[in-house]
């Protein structure tokens, strides 16, 4: 047991070569493992376990996955990598019609313990293939858990939950975290589906995941010094979602305010929205992208990009509703 | 000739051969025999089950939705399965009964899940289209074409890295070679030599259109051999020759060959599904699918071979028999319970529908 402080890809890599160690079944595959991964969330594991279960693939995503299903029905319990969660979009029936629905339509004679990590999020000047957001398409989807780290200690200890679960986990890691720095806590345990309260304040929640929860951070300090005391909750879990956390949160403070990276319509933004609306008294606002591709030259990436500002915006607009 | 045929193929050195030859296709046509009369009880209790095709469904018929029968392919099951292990694994297609059937599942719990039955194999959760038993390395058939064939290059991945003994066999058919997956499974097979044999169904038609037309080239032997896969095309009609290709490319498989490609000719009696009366097929097309029927030819060359024709009667009507027993028991199977809707849904998040 050991607190160190460690990168979030860092985090990662540590965490399945825990998982690894512990458990034989743990295999990795996806493009470019063997070199420790795009991103270095695989550093290291490839030369401590081998090339038979750090696998170096064909760009195949759709049989990444569907060999992914394959080797869970078969006894193994593996994490598929598709880089960036665009690239899973070839992988759709592997994901949607296979692992989901597995255990379901043949009547539970089976179990598909199968870790999916797609990175999410907008990756700087990587443009509309590379960027997206898509964990309201998985979050819709009955069958998988859906799970979006925020920090270095989330990635470890969620990646850890997530390889203990048996059911397929679709794990979104964000491209703009992988470099951000954090205390690891190689014995704290994460409960899949739990939020975490990162900040309480009497008038309004903010509930927020991945990326995002920082943005709500800065923007919650920003508030405060206009005299608004917000919590901010960090969802961790999208499915599933802890909604005793919010609706006890929201009930309290009265106003709700739902940020996140991706596209606003449609978005997981608007279930947690609407279930506070029917639970709670609550206000409700969202703030998520606009619905556009997001663009490579930096004027047009930052349209689609939440900053602070934008979250003080609308929580002032929610609040002067709300005091209306 | 088809008895001559089987004789040319099998060369027998002296009666104990030709007894064991016999007493062999005598198993597959027994094979055979209950995967028939499996399909055409289904196919009768299927009539209105569907609304497609301009069919308008009543709700009298007790197998609904999409019923896809092997009826005249049975062979192409009985041969390859015929030579595999309980432990072996297998992946099927969207017309799958007969795989599963040769693969030692239980019929009883087969119809009752047709029936969409509480005691049926899936619990009434897939019907026939995704038909399956786990117990016996049968891991399901698949409502996507070409959709197995990951999922049976991951299933002999894990049984390589796991030192395992076992192979898999992925059966697909002739319109699944021309959907992405077959490129990637059959590359992923021979770049990891797996334990897989590849089985390619070919009954001529991609649901009611004809494959040729649809696709270029020589077709999943020359394309699998591209990929490096070695490939050998059978007459998927003669159940003694898909049994006997079956073994040599199993026994080199379990040898660590790497994964083989059987490419099994056969036809498509029926149409794409049970209701489906084929207007889009030539009157000869249908009666040369008929005519080349696999249980009839096999039937031939038991006669040929002094079976005396009550054996392969009795065979018949064990068989009809074994089907009688399983309409009984999904007729007195009851509904799934509406709760069952929201078990085996997932583990974690329970309860968390809404």
């Amino acid at each position: 047991m050991a607190v160190t402080t460690m990168t979030y890809a860092a985090a990662a890599a540590a965490a399945l070569g825990a998982a690894m160690r512990s458990d034989d079944r743990v295999v990795a595959l996806g493009e470019d493992l063997g070199r420790g991964g795009i991103f270095s969330q695989y550093r290291g594991l490839v030369e401590e376990f081998g090339a038979e279960r750090v696998i170096d693939t064909p760009i195949s995503e759709g049989t990444i996955v569907g060999a992914g299903v394959g080797m869970a029905l078969a006894g193994l319990k593996p994490v598929v990598e598709m880089r960036v969660a665009d690239f899973a979009l070839c992988a759709m029936d592997e994901i949607v019609n296979q692992a989901a629905k597995n255990r379901y339509m043949f009547g539970g004679q089976g179990r598909v313990p199968l870790v999916m990590r797609l990175p999410i999020g907008i990756w700087s000047a990587s443009a509309a293939q590379h960027s997206q957001s898509l964990e309201a398409w998985f979050a819709h989807l009955p069958g998988v858990v859906v799970l979006c780290p925020s920090t270095p200690q989330q990635n470890y200890s969620l990646l850890r939950a997530a390889l203990r679960a048996d059911d397929p986990v679709i794990y979104m890691e964000h491209k703009e975290l992988w470099a951000r720095s954090g205390e690891v806590d190689d014995a704290a345990v994460a409960t899949i589906g739990r939020a975490q309260v990162l900040q309480r304040g009497a008038q309004l929640t903010i509930v927020s995941w991945s990326a995002a929860v920082h943005t709500a951070l800065q923007a919650a300090a920003q508030l405060r010094a206009e005299g608004v005391q917000a919590s901010v909750i960090d969802l961790v879990s999208l499915w599933p979602w802890d909604r005793d956390t919010v609706l006890t949160d929201c009930a309290r403070t009265g106003a709700l305010l739902v940020v996140h990276e991706a596209v606003q319509a449609g978005g997981f933004g608007a279930e947690i929205a609407a279930t506070a609306a029917e639970h709670t008294r609550c206000r409700v606002a969202r703030l998520g992208a606009p619905r556009v591709p997001v663009g490579y030259a930096a004027s047009l990436e930052a349209a689609s990009r939440i900053d602070a500002a934008a979250v003080v915006r609308a929580a002032r607009e929610l609040l002067a509703t709300h005091a209306a | 000739m088809p008895a001559r045929d089987f004789a040319d193929r099998r060369p027998f050195e002296g009666d104990r051969d030709l007894t064991a030859a016999t007493e062999h296709l005598a198993e597959l046509y027994r094979t055979m025999a209950r995967i028939r009369a499996f399909e055409e009880a289904a196919e009768r209790e299927s009539i209105g089950g569907v609304q497609v095709l301009g069919v308008t469904a009543n709700a009298s018929a007790k197998v609904r939705g999409p019923l896809h029968l092997s009826i005249g392919q049975e062979a192409v099951a009985a041969g390859v399965c015929a030579h595999l292990q309980r432990a072996d694994l297998l992946t099927s297609t969207h017309r799958g009964h007969g795989h599963t059937l040769a693969k030692g599942a239980n019929m009883r719990q087969m119809m009752a899940e047709l029936f969409g039955r509480a005691g049926g194999s899936n619990g009434g959760k897939g019907g026939s289209m995704h038909i399956a038993d786990f117990s016996v390395g049968m891991l399901g058939a698949n409502g996507v074409v070409a959709a197995g064939m990951p999922i049976a290059c991951g299933a002999a991945h894990a049984l390589k890295i796991r030192r395992l003994p076992q192979l898999v066999a992925c059966f697909f058919g002739d319109g699944a070679i021309n959907r992405g997956p077959f490129l990637e499974a059959l590359n992923w097979a021979a770049v990891y030599r797996l334990p897989l044999l590849f089985v390619c169904e070919d009954n001529r038609f991609s649901a009611t259109t004809e494959s040729a037309p649809m696709t270029a080239g020589e077709g999943a032997a020359v394309r699998a051999r591209a990929i490096g896969v070695p490939s050998e095309t059978v007459d998927g009609n003669d159940v003694a020759a898909v049994s006997a290709l079956a073994q040599r490319l199993i026994a080199d498989i379990r040898g660590g060959s790497g994964p083989r490609l059987m490419h099994a000719l056969t036809w498509r009696v029926k149409g794409h599904v049970s209701v489906d009366g084929q207007a889009y097929r030539e009157a000869d097309d249908i009666a040369a699918a008929q005519a080349g029927d696999p249980l009839r030819r096999a039937r031939d060359a038991l006669l040929a071979a002094g079976t005396p024709p009550e054996a392969l009667d009795r065979i018949d009507a064990e068989a009809r028999a074994e089907v009688d027993d399983a309409l009984r028991f999904a007729n007195q199977s009851p509904p799934p319970e509406r709760a069952a809707a929201f078990t085996d849904v997932q583990t974690l998040g329970d309860g968390t529908w809404r």
